[in-house]
């Protein structure tokens, strides 16, 4: 199916007249954030954005491309997985707690604009919070009421490596609806992929033409076009295996010369899904309430147990969120932890870049001896 | 319900202008629960009327400057149970610690028509280089919600919840896009003390590190990038000498460069 602009629009008030709440990008503080969408003219319409270690500069494009940016510092986690939420409050009675528990929201999210590497991404923490024995409840319900719009990637930044991580740039599945976004001197439309009954029934509403195989093929030469130019590779070859050989590796050592335990790169990270909890009371005593925040490995606290921090030094630090992301994720999720998004490369203020520091301990890991390391080695 | 045996509570103040313990009184809506929990016992801005000690809870505003409030901080732990500080000042020396890079007795023979009136010291110093501290809350001015925290946390006996983890979590979590890394702005955040709710930031400006280094701070990795985006030497001791220029990892940091400024200049 093709839609044009104006079909684009008509979707986002279809879908808020479903009760959905749209959210999607737009154009904030110099940067393409996730917010709430009414129109198509919340879009970001004739910008990119150019991404390096450490630097993000939207630029004007010449064309008036809705969709012609990559990633920017949000990602769909912050809708999914709230960055902040009270759990319960508890007030004193008679020498006993009350527990009053939080009234589950019920938000329905469309989200416009949704990367094949942040599919994939979604995919990974739906495996965290919904996998195993206890189910995040308010995960549950947002993933589950949740609709998805997908973009095929008409571009990548400097800092993608999806394609290493075959997590992108096209996405297959996971979505109602997927768009490529076509557009030349004549053309301005969306190429539509239907993934879901829901998917389909939305677009029923909405004033479309068919596809030929033709317009199927020009979407698919796009994303293949953006695979061949990505320059950003990772090779995770053994990677599980020779992050854990290597934990003595000098390169940590370098890395925690560099990297400032800012947690950046964790709170920005699309699969980073560590919280904490804080229980305050009022100043009567009478009242308390749990929250639930984002915490990162790279904060003291939040390995803190009685005693001390397990983790006190930034080269432990790192290395931990390192090895979690590329290898023990494997043993503990079945898949790597990393999208190749490149989120962690542009928002580090100081540009680590995880696609150069591999290769260092790749390149030279043959020549080090790891003395007195040999019990490590049998870490799963 | 009231409680009975409530709490003495005193407020001290050094050098200092006043802002943190006023915090106290912006509570407004808490204010007026706080003084059904705790005996406001000595608290000049609020109340003529002074109880004597020994108090439950001092609440310590201000840096050491002057040979007599090196003497009257002692007097303050001494009648004190419990001691906590609040704000730059009390807890880095504050805005009136620049003094400590440079030589006191110039500025007061240039500031002051009589300088043999002036008895002052050679620096301006934190409560805790004088006295044990209990805890110490940062910011300039400290954030009147943590200070609530903090007095509730003490009334409970429990550990109050003030992270001591960089103000990009709180960016983060609020959804503030990054001034350092969209716009090439100067930013103090990665190294410093989360506590304000990322204000600055959130209004499009760098982190002036009014909270005071964070734990952990890596400041030379952060004066490394600054230098690679062309920032000069001179400059960075501008931003790291500000409000806690005299807490340890700022004052490390100012002074390297300045040296490798004046090394550089020759």
């Amino acid at each position: 199916m093709i839609i044009d602009r104006e079909g684009l629009d008509q979707l986002i008030s279809v879908l808020i007249g479903m009760g959905f709440q749209v959210v999607g990008p737009t154009v904030r503080d110099e940067a393409i954030v996730y917010e709430n969408l009414n129109s198509i003219n919340d879009l970001p319409e004739g910008w990119a954005d150019e991404q390096e270690g450490g630097t993000y500069r939207l630029k004007r494009r010449s064309d008036k491309a809705l969709f012609g940016y990559v990633v920017g510092p949000h990602s769909w986690k912050k809708f999914l997985h709230p960055p902040e939420r009270r759990l319960f409050r508890a007030n004193l009675k008679g020498g006993d707690f009350e527990i009053i528990p939080e009234k589950l929201e019920e938000p329905k999210f469309a989200f416009l604009g949704v990367r094949s590497c942040e599919l994939h991404a979604i995919a990974i923490q739906d495996k965290v919070f919904l996998g195993g024995e206890h189910v995040d409840s308010t995960y549950k319900i947002r993933r589950e009421n949740a609709f998805f719009i997908a973009v095929q990637c008409g571009q990548s930044a400097a800092t993608c490596f999806c394609t290493s991580m075959n997590t992108g740039p096209r996405t297959e599945s996971g979505f109602d609806l997927a768009l490529t976004e076509i557009l030349d001197n004549e053309h301005h439309h969306f190429i539509v992929e239907v993934g879901s009954d829901q998917g389909n029934a939305v677009m029923e509403k909405i004033l479309h033409r068919q596809a030929t195989g033709e317009d199927v093929m020009e979407a698919k030469k796009l994303t293949e076009e953006v695979a061949a130019k990505m320059k950003r590779t990772l090779d995770t070859t053994n990677i599980k295996e020779l992050l854990y050989e290597n934990l003595e590796h000098p390169q940590w050592n370098d890395i925690a010369d560099r990297c400032m335990s800012c947690a950046n790169c964790t709170m920005v990270c699309p699969t980073c899904f560590c919280s904490t909890v804080e229980d305050v009371t009022d100043i009567t005593g009478d009242h308390a309430e749990r929250w639930q925040k984002w915490d990162s490995c790279f904060t003291m606290d939040f390995t803190h147990i009685h005693g001390g921090e397990v983790r006190a030094s930034t080269k432990s630090r790192y290395r931990q969120w390192l090895t979690h992301k590329l290898a023990s994720w494997q043993d503990q999720f079945d898949s790597s932890g990393c999208v190749g998004c490149g989120r962690c490369i542009t928002w580090c203020p100081v540009a680590i870049d995880l696609t150069e520091e591999i290769p260092k301990i790749r390149d030279s890991e043959n020549q080090i001896t790891h003395p007195g390391n040999e019990a490590r080695h049998e870490i799963p | 319900m009231p409680r009975e045996n409530k709490p003495k509570v005193a407020v001290w103040k050094f050098a200092s202008c006043d802002g943190c313990q006023l915090s106290l009184l912006d509570c407004e809506d808490e204010f007026l629960a706080l003084t059904q929990e705790i005996e406001i016992a000595n608290f000049p801005e609020a109340s003529r009327a002074v109880i004597e000690g020994p108090y439950d809870l001092s609440i310590v505003e201000g840096s050491i400057t002057t040979p007599h409030d090196a003497e009257r901080i002692q007097k303050v732990r001494q009648s004190s149970k419990f001691l906590i500080t609040i704000g730059a000042c009390a807890t880095a020396g504050g805005i009136q610690a620049l003094r400590n890079f440079k030589d006191v007795n110039e500025f007061i023979s240039i500031v002051y028509a009589t300088p043999a009136y002036i008895d002052t010291l050679q620096t301006s110093t934190p409560i805790s280089e004088h006295v044990k501290v209990d805890f110490e809350l940062r910011g300039c001015p400290i954030d009147k919600m943590q200070l609530i925290e903090v007095i509730s946390a003490f009334l409970k006996g429990r550990k109050p919840n003030t992270p001591a983890h960089s103000t990009c979590i709180e960016c983060k979590r609020r959804g503030t896009v990054c001034v350092m890394v969209a716009q090439g702005q100067m930013c103090l955040g990665p190294v410093t003390h989360a506590g304000c709710g990322a204000l600055c930031p959130t209004y499009n400006r760098g982190c002036y590190g009014c909270f005071g280094p964070k734990e952990t701070p890596n400041t030379s990795s952060l004066s490394s990038w600054l230098k690679k985006q062309g920032t000069e030497n001179e400059q960075i001791v501008r931003v790291f000498r500000g409000i806690n220029a005299y807490a340890e990892p700022f004052r490390k940091e100012s002074e390297l460069h300045e040296k490798e400024n004046k090394n550089h200049k020759g």
